[in-house]
C-alpha cells in the first residue's frame, strides 16, 4: 500500500511538472495510434459499407471472418507484421522494423477488422431504411455505400473513436514490431511494461494514469459525439 | 417503353400471397389511380411496377424493352430524406445519374423555385415537417423528369394547401405529358385527377374503369361497398 501511494504521489508529481521524457512518449503514442486508425478507415470504411449493400458471393462468410477477427490477439498481428518486416521477410527491404511506422501499420492491422465489422454493422441498418429509396433514386450499390458512409458519418465517427481506443491500449504488436526502443518506439503500454519490470513504479503508473485518462477522454467523446448527433438529424 | 404491362403478376412473402394475379396495361399519358382499403397490396403492387420487388410470379413488361427503364420515379408513402440539405437532396437523382454537380443543383433550384419551397432549400432536409417532407420528395422525383411517375399517397400528410398546391403539380407533370400511376384515400383528388380507376381489394383487382364511369356506378360489389363509406 505505501508503494501504491509514495508511487503515486511521484506519478502527479512527475505529470504536473511536465518531464519532457514522459510527455515525449505521450505524444508518440498519440502519433502512432493516429495513424494506425486513419489507415485502417481508409479500408475498413469503405469495405464495412461495401460489405453492407454489396450483393456479391463470399459475403456471409467474410462478414463472419471480420467479426471473428475483432478479437485478433495483439502478439499474433505483431509476429506477422515483424516477419513481413524483418530484413528476410518480404518487405524487409523497406528497412521499416523498430519504427513507428511499422507500429501504425501494426495496430492498423489489428483494429481493421474492429472498423470494417462495426461499420458494416451501422451502414447495414442505415440501409435497410435506405435501401428503396436509393434504389428508386438511380443509385448504383457502389454510389448507395458512398451515400451510406455520409449519411452515417456520426456513428462511424464513434466507430473510429472505438478503434482508436482499442489501438492505443494495445502493448502486444507495438512491443514486437516496436522494440521499445528509447526516444525512438517507446510508447505508453510499452513503457509500462518496461518500467513495472525495471521496477520505476512512479514512471509507470504516470503513464498508466495518463492512459487511463486519454482512453476515458476517447470513450466520453464517443458518447458525446452519439448524443450530440442523436439530438437532432445533422 | 409503353405500354406498362403487368401478366398475371403474383406476389409472396414468407408463404402470405400479397397480389395476386394481377392484370394491368397502363399507356403512355395516362393518369391511374389506385383506390382499395388498407392493407389491400396498393404500396406492393407500385413496387413492383417501379422494379423494386421482382414479382413471385407473371411478368412486368416494359413495351418492347429488356429491362425496366431508368426514366421513372416513385414517392414513397414515407420518403426517406438523406442527412443534408434540401437541396443536396432534390439534386441527388440527378448527381448519381452523372449530371454535373452544379448544374443538377441549379436544376434542383429551378424545380425548388417552381414548387415554391425554395425558401427550404439550404435546411436540412430531416428536420423538416412530415407535409414539407412529402413535398421535397415530391420535388425530388420530379426533378427526374421521368416518363412515369408513381405516387404514393403524396398528399397523405399536407396541410389543405399544400394538397392544391401538390395536386396543381401532378396536373401539369400530366398535362406535361407524364404517365401518372398514384394511390390516394381522398375521393375528391381521385375524381380531380383520374382518367382510369384501378381498385386492389385483398390484393386482387376488383376492376380498372375509366373514372367518371367509376364514380357514377362500379362494376364490383368491393369497391360499390368501398364508396358507400364516404362521408358527406
Ligand atoms: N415486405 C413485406 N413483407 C411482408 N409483408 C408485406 C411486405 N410489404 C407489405 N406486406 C403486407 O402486404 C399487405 C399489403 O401491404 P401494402 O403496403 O401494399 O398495403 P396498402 O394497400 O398500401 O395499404 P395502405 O393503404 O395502408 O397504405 C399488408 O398486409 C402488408 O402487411
Ligand atoms: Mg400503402
Amino acid at each position: 500500500m505505501d508503494t501504491l501511494s509514495a508511487s503515486f504521489h511521484a506519478a502527479v508529481a512527475l505529470l504536473l511538472h511536465g518531464d519532457d521524457h514522459l510527455y515525449g512518449i505521450v505524444a508518440l503514442s498519440l502519433r502512432v495510434s493516429f495513424i494506425a486508425v486513419v489507415l485502417a478507415a481508409a479500408f475498413a470504411l469503405p469495405a464495412g459499407a461495401l460489405l453492407a449493400v454489396g450483393r456479391f458471393r463470399g459475403r456471409r462468410t467474410l462478414t463472419v471472418l471480420l467479426n471473428g477477427f475483432m478479437g485478433l490477439p495483439a502478439v499474433v498481428v505483431g509476429l506477422t507484421v515483424y516477419l513481413l518486416l524483418s530484413r528476410a521477410g518480404p518487405l524487409g527491404s523497406f528497412g521499416l522494423l523498430f519504427t513507428p511506422t511499422a507500429m501504425s501499420i501494426a495496430q492498423a492491422l489489428l483494429v481493421f477488422p474492429l472498423l470494417a465489422a462495426l461499420s458494416r454493422q451501422v451502414v447495414e441498418d442505415a440501409w435497410s431504411e435506405y435501401a428503396e429509396q436509393l434504389r428508386s433514386l438511380g443509385a448504383s450499390n457502389l454510389q448507395a455505400a458512398w451515400t451510406l458512409i455520409a449519411d452515417t458519418r456520426w456513428s462511424l465517427s464513434t466507430v473510429l473513436l472505438a478503434g482508436f481506443g482499442r489501438a492505443i491500449a494495445e502493448v502486444g504488436a507495438v512491443m514486437i514490431v516496436g522494440g521499445n526502443i528509447d526516444g525512438v518506439t517507446r510508447v505508453m503500454t510499452t513503457a509500462i511494461a518496461l518500467e513495472t519490470s525495471k521496477g520505476d513504479l512512479p514512471l509507470a503508473l504516470g503513464l498508466g494514469l495518463v492512459l487511463l485518462a486519454l482512453v476515458l477522454l476517447v470513450n466520453a467523446l464517443a458518447h458525446g459525439v452519439r448524443i450530440w448527433a442523436a439530438g437532432g438529424p445533422r | 417503353m409503353f405500354p406498362l404491362l403487368l401478366d398475371g403478376v403474383g406476389f409472396a412473402r414468407a408463404g402470405n400471397a400479397i397480389l395476386h394475379d394481377v392484370h394491368l396495361r397502363i399507356t403512355e399519358g395516362s393518369c391511374t389511380v389506385i383506390l382499395g382499403p388498407n392493407g389491400a397490396g396498393k404500396s406492393v403492387l407500385m413496387r413492383v411496377m417501379h422494379g423494386l420487388l421482382a414479382p413471385t410470379s407473371g411478368r412486368v413488361r416494359w413495351g418492347d424493352l429488356a429491362a425496366p427503364p431508368s426514366s421513372q420515379a416513385m414517392l414513397f408513402q414515407r420518403p426517406v430524406m438523406l442527412r443534408r440539405s434540401v437541396l443536396g437532396n432534390v439534386a441527388y437523382g440527378l448527381v448519381v445519374r452523372g449530371v454535373p454537380r452544379r448544374e443538377a443543383r441549379r436544376r434542383a433550384l429551378d424545380v425548388l423555385e417552381a414548387v415554391g419551397l425554395r425558401h427550404l432549400a439550404e435546411r436540412p432536409a430531416r428536420v423538416l415537417s412530415g407535409g414539407e417532407q412529402q413535398r421535397v420528395a415530391l420535388a425530388r422525383a420530379a426533378t427526374l423528369r421521368p416518363r412515369i411517375l408513381f405516387l404514393d399517397e403524396p398528399t397523405a400528410s399536407v396541410d389543405p394547401a399544400a394538397m392544391r398546391s401538390i395536386e396543381a403539380g401532378i396536373a401539369a407533370l400530366h398535362g406535361a405529358g407524364t404517365t401518372v400511376v398514384m394511390v390516394t384515400h381522398h375521393l375528391g383528388q381521385a375524381r380531380r385527377l383520374a382518367q382510369d380507376i384501378l381498385f386492389l381489394d385483398n390484393g386482387r383487382v376488383s376492376e380498372c374503369t375509366p373514372a367518371p364511369e367509376f364514380f357514377q356506378q362500379p362494376r364490383s360489389r368491393a369497391a360499390a361497398d368501398f364508396l358507400k363509406e364516404e362521408l358527406p
